[in-house]
């Protein structure tokens, strides 16, 4: 091309950029303006929550949205009054035992499900697959009657002792994962005479570490927020009650009043599993992918 | 394998069937044994039990409103994610917070938002809508479960985030040089691409829509005021929200009419299932399959 022709062109062009640049900073302004409206509607009410509990018993009932003053001591009034700390471990020792059990008994059926090749493998595994499907409504019955007869009514056994016994959802996201390790690594393993436990340990629980990390952090979540469990199994005995039964019964007791407390304590009741999400976050959600996309 | 066998014949398999015996059987966990009573409980419900018709009309309208629209939503603000260049990471994890709030804590937190002289109620009046009482209208009790569902979509938005960004740009490059328009490309190239995932967030939607429980709980014993392991006022207010799974709480685990708990129990399963596999049926025909298999 001639310089002259690059003359008459140049011009043109950059108008047309300029144009393009105008016009993309202003797609790039809606946007964001849509994203930010959405996450005003998903954040703001965790917002209010957070200014409400610190706000006094009287201005809580008012149209504030900013406390005035600062009232910290309500964090302080419901230790107090309500038995959270208690709460809050139990909460803690049912989730930490349950994700425990979880993982350490669904990685091997997991395994056997995946790594390993056997008749009738298929069947199996779609019997993990239809307990997920099985309304809990199905089971509850027997397994009261049947903890009753235990005696572990009213203590957290029925809820942890079960988690060691296999979790289905937790036993199909595993076993998605290690079907996509590369036979190569376990067939080397095996020709150096590995048995299948040491290879499930050494080499699959190994490569598959991200996916035992959203098992845990499932389980752990699925836990602590559950509210069915410990109400069928632990209502008769406040000693062992946990933070959603806790704070559940506190709201029903001080239902309409006492807003600034019934507000601290959600709080505390779900800062501990949101700083986790805030530290997990890749795990979380590469394991909610996980679920979604290859299921 | 063996724990899990002992576990799906101790958990699962045992407990199934003994619930099916006990369906129809008239107990009370007491000392008396189970008492048979055939199909008794069955036509009971059918015909006598009026609280079995509210429970599953309410439970149908829960599920019928607030899958479709998690869906809606969940690819609506996936769909949003997909667009800005920069600051993605940080509106995800905005949009993805409200999931991490345990259910009883977010039922709770809406019971003051939503109330009248809650910071909601205030930015609805400050924008001239209509304030509804919420809560503490049984015309107003579900839409307001809907709400705090829909505040935790988040779970399903990343997802769809994932589905979207999974889909190939040469086909939408391919539509471009064909001239289609915005709609166009929505409608002919993602959602078909993305259908898979509409289809199983659908049907785990289904699953556990019909499993609706804490939230109904918290709200229902809130509104009801009833505290202590008593909670016939649950259903608060007016029964528009005794949900299924709560007249099946109330008929087991507080009147004890073990009997009767179980064979609403087999009844969810059987309405569950059926519902399943009528999705299933009707995916072949709106669910689009890359290579043609699944």
């Amino acid at each position: 091309m001639s310089d002259a022709a690059v003359a008459t062109v140049a011009p043109q062009a950059r108008r047309r950029t300029a144009e393009a640049r105008r016009k993309s900073f202003l797609t790039s302004v809606a946007n964001h303006s849509v994203a930010i409206a959405l996450t005003a509607a998903f954040v703001l009410p965790l917002f209010f929550v957070v200014t409400t509990s610190l706000m006094t018993q009287r201005q809580a009932l008012t149209h504030d949205l900013i406390p005035h003053p600062f009232q910290w001591r309500n964090y302080i009034d419901i230790f107090k009054e309500e038995p959270l700390l208690r709460y809050g471990w139990n909460t803690f020792v049912y989730a930490g035992m349950a994700t425990l059990g979880v993982v350490l008994s669904s990685v091997p059926v997991a395994y056997a499900l995946s790594v390993i090749k056997w008749r009738g493998q298929r069947a199996v595994f779609l019997l993990v697959i239809s307990t997920m499907m099985l309304p809990s409504q199905v089971t509850i019955v027997p397994l009261f009657l049947l903890f009753r007869q235990l005696g572990w009514i009213g203590s957290l056994k029925p809820l942890i002792v079960p988690a060691f016994l296999g979790d289905a959802f937790s036993i199909f996201l595993l076993r998605q994962f290690f079907l996509t390790i590369p036979g190569e690594l376990v067939d080397a393993a095996r020709v150096d005479g590995a048995n299948e436990f040491q290879i499930m340990w050494h080499v699959v629980v190994k490569v598959a570490k991200p996916a035992i990390a959203a098992v845990a952090l499932f389980q752990f979540l699925y836990a602590w927020n559950d509210f069915f469990g410990p109400l069928i199994y632990s209502l008769n005995n406040d000693k062992i009650w946990t933070l959603s039964v806790g704070l559940q019964q506190f709201t029903t007791v001080h239902r309409g009043v006492l807003w600034n407390q019934q507000m601290a304590a959600s709080v505390v009741f779900m800062l501990p599993v949101i700083v986790l999400f805030l530290f997990a976050q890749k795990a979380f959600i590469e394991g909610v992918t996980l679920t979604g996309v290859k299921g | 394998m063996s724990p899990w066998i002992v576990g799906f014949l101790l958990l699962y398999a045992y407990p199934m069937l003994k619930t099916l015996y006990y369906s129809f059987t008239r107990y009370d966990g007491g000392k008396t044994p189970p008492h048979w009573v055939g199909l008794f409980y069955y036509r009971f419900m059918f015909t006598q039990d009026p609280y079995f018709w509210l429970s599953l009309r309410n439970t149908l309208w829960m599920v019928v409103v607030s899958v479709p629209l998690s869906i809606l939503l969940g690819v609506g603000s996936a769909y949003v994610l997909t667009k800005p260049r920069r600051g993605r990471a940080f509106y995800r994890t905005a949009f993805f917070l409200p999931t991490m709030v345990p259910a009883v804590a977010a039922a709770v937190a809406f019971l003051f938002l939503l109330n009248a002289g809650g910071p909601i109620d205030h930015i609805l009046g400050f924008l001239h809508l209509p304030q509804p009482l919420w809560f503490l209208d049984a015309q107003w009790s579900k839409p307001g479960l809907v709400v705090i569902g829909l505040w935790g979509v988040g779970s399903t938005m990343i997802i769809f985030l994932a589905a979207l960004l999974n889909v190939p740009t040469h086909l939408y490059e391919a539509a471009d040089i064909e001239g289609a328009n915005a709609w166009q490309k929505l409608r002919h190239v993602t959602l078909p691409m993305i259908s898979p995932v509409i289809f199983f967030t659908a049907v785990i939607g289904v699953i556990y829509g019909f499993q609706y429980f804490t939230e109904a709980y918290v709200v229902g014993a809130s509104v009801g005021g009833a505290a202590g392991g008593t909670s016939s006022a649950l259903g608060s207010p007016q029964g528009s929200t005794l949900f299924y799974t709560i007249w099946l709480y109330q008929q087991g685990f507080e009147a004890f009419h073990l009997g009767y708990a179980s064979a609403m129990a087999w009844m969810l399963f059987v309405i569950v299932l059926a519902c399943t596999l009528v999705l299933i049926k009707s995916s072949n025909r709106w669910v689009f399959y890359q290579g043609g298999f699944r």
